[in-house]
This record gives structure tokens, C-alpha cells and sequence, in this order.
């Protein structure tokens, strides 16, 4: 059965020069889409994948993933923010690693755009107000 | 032109007062300049929305019967531990204090979810707390345990006092090592990964009142919400700064402490924060009204976040190891732009203080006024100025062996 699945993956720092990706598509016939790719603080990679391809290879591939000390997470997640808690102070700006928070310059209101948002998770300890919440 | 407190005052119970924001008055003054600005205009409203660790709260929980006397005892607030070395029923709550089993940065970095600033917080939201008490027990007040629930209407007072807020410019602060450091100024990424400031900017009430001439002992401020005062000048207050032409010092100068009742004030001025991997604290809302007594006051309100400078620090080794170095000086503008250059490389920048926040608390102040329900107070003694002397002290240890 063919399958389609969106999963963001952490890579610690010792594995971010690797070419794992490579060996996903060859070696488990997985074909990918790359929707975001960043380094976060701690320098570890960050990758949101599309990966389309058979149920079995699909299982065999992220088994490989798992093996190689790579975390996975998929994208059944969200990220919100709670309105009510936000102070706008701008403090998850340069945290998070896809640009998901914008300054509007005139009044310095922080956009939060949840469609840029990988759920990294990044922003949930490092908001001081604790605004960032991860649902299910 | 030169007003009095007493004839502004005047003006704002009749409701004529001319009000204007910090943010506002700097057009005002382009479009009109100095002279006719400050015929004009009676009162400028500053504001500010930040961290602020040395704060915290005086309670006094009524007596129980039998009496307990908590001072000398061990006192917790929703876990928090509380400060009891007072009379039998005072207690001071500290922002940053928590709970004992809070692990701190045992597992690094700690998350400091909960702590003094969230009780706080959750007192002035009105929502009941746990008060656990063990105590000695006295002929007087002989009572050894103590469980309750309290809540802010049935104490007798909550003070807000808050020793040192309102820092007249503040650090830049940026991570030159190879690994993230988590500091009171937020997590600062590796290899100058990001710059984080904390400041309202041309809005902060120190930064348009550089001199404390019309700041000081005795002056109504809007505090978390509600009416305060400043009860003194702020712990580390450091006039002696180096300034620009301006008078804005260009290092962290001038503080306050203030107070006030914090059963007026509102949650939504008063917020627990924590700082990942350095501990609890509350976020403040503050604002201070600076009363248009002459050109010369009106100029300093004029500043401009172009006009306001501060130093680059680098919190991994020259912040904790107390080295005088700086990266650099930069303006607040250049801040805001979202990027600014250190040592030959863009770094981008956040903010921990909100700029939108601190706009709303100047602006509530000027409603305030303007509906004349806020007057303006006079002086009681002013803040320590250049002239005082005072010189920052750092703590040179001495060994205690043979005393
Ligand atoms: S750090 Fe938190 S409170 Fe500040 S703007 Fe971002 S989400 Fe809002
Ligand atoms: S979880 Fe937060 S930091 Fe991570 S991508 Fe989403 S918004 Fe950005």
C-alpha cells in the first residue's frame, strides 16, 4: 500500500554532516520532499519531510532513522500560542528556526503563523511567559 | 513658560490637561519644536512591560485562632517559600523564589515553571492560595502547624515592594562561545547567534527623565495595573554613568523602587516569567508621568530610539567572570531593525520588554489624566543625581579565617 507521511525529524550534531536522506530514498525506495530544513541553538538538525513510497519501506526507513540516533516526530502535533499569556515582547523571535514569528514593525506586534510552524518546540521553554503550547 | 506641579494639577481636574505619550511627544516636537511643545503640553506618560527580579510582595495573613507566630518559622505559598523573619503574621514573597523541589537546573536548563511571580500573579488574579505553616510555638501564640487557604480580599494588606525596577538602560547581551547560554537574558544562541535587549526604548520613564529632575521620592506611578509610588531610589541606582550629550546614560544607570497596593492592581500587569535555565521572576508593568514643568524637561522626553545607546556584552564569559569589556555600543533603532552587527557579523535581535505593552500603559496612564481621575504628586526628595557621588560597588572578597 502506498502511503504518504509528514515527519520532522532532530538529528544530533554528530549526524548533521551525514547523508542519511540519501540512503532513505535509495536504499528503502522512499521518494522526499523537503519542506524545512534548519540548525537549531544546540545545533542540532532540523528537517521536515515528506515522504511518500510502500507501507513496508516506509516502516523499514524510519526503523533506519530510529537506528541512526535520529529523532522523529510526526507532524500530528501542534503548536499554539495562548493569546491571553503573550506579551508580544518578541523574546521567540531569533529562537525559532523557521521564521514562524513576525515583528510588525509599526506597532512591534508579534504575528505568530502557525502554517511556517515545524513544532520543533523550541519556543515553549524559551518563551518566558509559557504562551507556547504543544497540543495533540 | 516654567508650570508647577500645583497648576498642571489644576488643569487635570478641570480636564483640560494635554496628555501625550512618550512615543507621540516626538512628533509633537517635530512638527511644533521645543518652545511651543512645552507651552502645549502639560504631562508626558512613559511606560514600561519587562522582567523585573527584585520585586515582591509584603503580606500580612491576619492571626488564626489559636495564634501562630510564622516569624522564625518556615512559611510556603502554593509551595513557594516565603520570607518570615518579621512579626508573627508579616510575610515578604520574593519573585524569584521556589519551590523546594523544583529541580532547579539540576536537569539543565531548568524550566522554572512556577515560582514567586506566579503566586503573585495568581494572588492579585484573586484566585485562592495554599498557605502551609510550621512554627515554634510561643505562650502566646502557641500554634506549631498551620493549613489554609488565603486569598487577597480577606488579608489584611498585600504590598507590593518592589526594590529594584525600572532600569535606565540595560545591556545588550550575546553568547561569543560555541555553546547556547541560558541567562536572565534569555537563551542566547552560540557563536553571536542572536543579541537580547530588554528595553521600552524612547518610552522607558528613566530614559526620558535623565537627570531625575522630575522622578523621585514621592512620585505617582501607574504600578502593575493599579497606583504606586516610588518609595526610593533603586538598588545599584548608578547616576555616575558615562552620558551622551543628550544626558542618556550609555551604560545601565538610574533605578527605582516602588510600591504600592497590590490589591488594586490587575494580572494582566503583573505576570509570572520564567527564564529557561536561570530561574522564576514577574514581568512589571510600570508607567510614570513626567510633568512638562519646563523646555528643558520637555526636550529630554523628545528622545528618540536613535538617540539612546547601549553597550554589547557577551554573557559568556565577560557577564559572569565580571570583566569590564564591551563589544560595542549600538542604538535602540538599530535594535529594533531586527539586526545589528557584532564583531564584523549580523546578528539578529529579540527583545525580553514589550513595546506594545509599555504603548498601553503609557496610553492608559494619559486616559488616566486626561478623565482626571490621576493627579500628579509633588516631590517628597529627589533621587541622587551625578552630583551625589555614589560609585557602583563590586563585592571584593575578603578570606574570613583568624576573625
Ligand atoms: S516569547 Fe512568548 S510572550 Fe513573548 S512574543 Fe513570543 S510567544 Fe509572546
Ligand atoms: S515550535 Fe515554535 S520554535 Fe519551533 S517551529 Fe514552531 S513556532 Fe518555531
Amino acid at each position: 500500500m502506498a502511503i504518504s507521511r509528514r515527519i520532522v525529524l532532530h538529528f544530533p550534531e554528530r549526524l548533521v554532516e551525514q547523508p542519511i536522506i540519501c540512503r532513505l530514498a535509495r536504499d528503502f525506495n522512499l521518494e522526499f520532499n523537503i519542506l524545512k530544513a534548519a540548525v537549531t541553538p544546540n545545533e542540532e538538525g532540523l528537517l521536515v519531510l515528506e515522504l511518500n513510497g510502500e507501507q513496508k519501506d516506509y516502516d523499514r526507513g524510519i526503523q533506519y532513522l530510529t537506528e541512526t540516533g535520529i529523532r522523529i516526530q510526526s507532524l500530528s502535533q501542534n503548536v499554539i500560542r495562548n493569546e491571553e499569556r503573550c506579551t508580544h515582547c518578541g523574546a521567540c523571535i531569533t529562537i525559532c528556526p523557521t521564521g514562524a514569528f513576525i515583528i510588525e514593525p509599526s506597532t512591534r506586534l508579534v504575528d505568530f503563523s502557525d502554517t511556517k510552524c515545524i513544532v520543533c518546540g523550541l519556543c515553549i521553554k524559551a518563551c518566558p511567559l509559557r504562551a507556547m503550547e504543544l497540543k495533540f | 513658560m516654567a508650570k508647577t506641579i500645583a497648576e498642571i494639577n489644576e488643569k487635570i481636574r478641570k480636564g483640560q490637561a494635554v496628555v501625550v505619550t512618550a512615543e507621540k511627544i516626538i512628533e509633537v516636537v517635530e512638527e511644533k519644536g521645543v518652545k511651543r511643545a512645552a507651552e502645549e503640553v502639560d504631562v508626558v506618560t512613559t511606560g514600561t512591560f519587562g522582567p523585573m527580579c527584585s520585586s515582591g510582595a509584603f503580606l500580612n495573613i491576619g492571626h488564626s485562632k489559636p495564634r501562630i507566630k510564622l516569624g522564625g518559622g518556615k512559611v510556603y505559598l502554593n509551595d513557594v517559600p516565603v520570607y518570615t523573619g518579621l512579626a508573627a503574621v508579616d510575610i515578604f514573597l520574593g519573585v524569584t523564589a521556589l519551590p523546594e523541589d523544583d529541580p532547579r537546573n539540576k536537569f539543565y536548563p531548568g524550566e522554572f515553571n512556577y515560582g514567586g511571580g506566579h503566586v503573585i500573579e495568581e494572588l492579585v488574579a484573586g484566585k485562592d492560595i495554599r498557605l502551609v505553616a510550621t512554627a515554634y510555638g510561643t505562650d502566646c501564640y502557641p500554634r506549631k502547624k498551620l493549613e489554609t487557604l488565603i486569598n487577597i480580599r480577606d488579608i489584611n494588606e498585600a504590598v507590593l515592594f518592589n526594590i529594584r525596577n525600572a532600569y535606565q538602560n540595560y545591556n545588550v547581551a550575546v553568547n561569543l562561545s560555541d555553546r547556547t547560554r541560558y541567562t536572565y537574558m534569555g537563551v542566547l544562541k552560540p557563536n553571536l547567534g542572536n543579541a537580547n535587549y530588554s528595553t521600552a526604548g524612547q518610552l522607558s520613564p528613566l530614559l526620558n527623565d535623565p537627570y531625575y529632575k522630575t522622578i523621585g521620592i514621592g512620585t505617582k506611578i501607574f504600578l502593575g495595573g493599579g497606583i504606586g509610588y516610588v518609595a526610593w531610589q533603586g538598588t545599584q541606582h548608578n547616576p555616575n554613568v558615562l552620558r551622551r550629550d543628550n544626558g542618556v546614560p550609555r551604560r545601565p544607570a538610574g533605578t527605582l523602587s516602588v510600591i504600592g497596593d497590590l490589591k488594586q492592581m490587575k494580572p494582566e500587569w503583573l505576570r509570572g516569567t520564567s527564564m529557561l535555565g536561570y530561574g522564576s521572576t514577574i514581568t512589571v508593568g510600570i508607567g510614570v508621568p513626567i510633568p512638562i514643568l519646563s523646555e528643558e524637561i520637555l526636550r529630554y522626553t523628545a528622545v528618540k530610539d536613535a538617540d539612546i545607546i547601549t553597550p554589547i556584552v557577551d554573557y559568556s564569559e565577560a557577564y559572569p567572570q565580571r570583566k569590564p569589556d564591551i563589544l560595542g555600543e549600538v542604538s535602540y533603532a538599530r535594535l529594533k531593525s531586527g539586526r545589528i552587527e557584532v564583531q564584523g557579523k549580523e546578528v539578529p535581535t529579540a527583545s525580553l520588554s514589550s513595546y506594545p505593552r509599555a504603548v498601553e500603559i503609557a496610553q492608559i496612564l494619559k486616559e488616566w489624566i486626561q478623565k482626571g481621575e490621576f493627579l500628579l504628586s509633588e516631590l517628597v526628595a529627589p533621587l541622587p543625581g551625578v552630583e551625589s557621588g555614589i560609585t557602583f560597588k563590586n563585592l571584593e572578597e575578603r578570606p574570613i579565617e583568624g576573625r
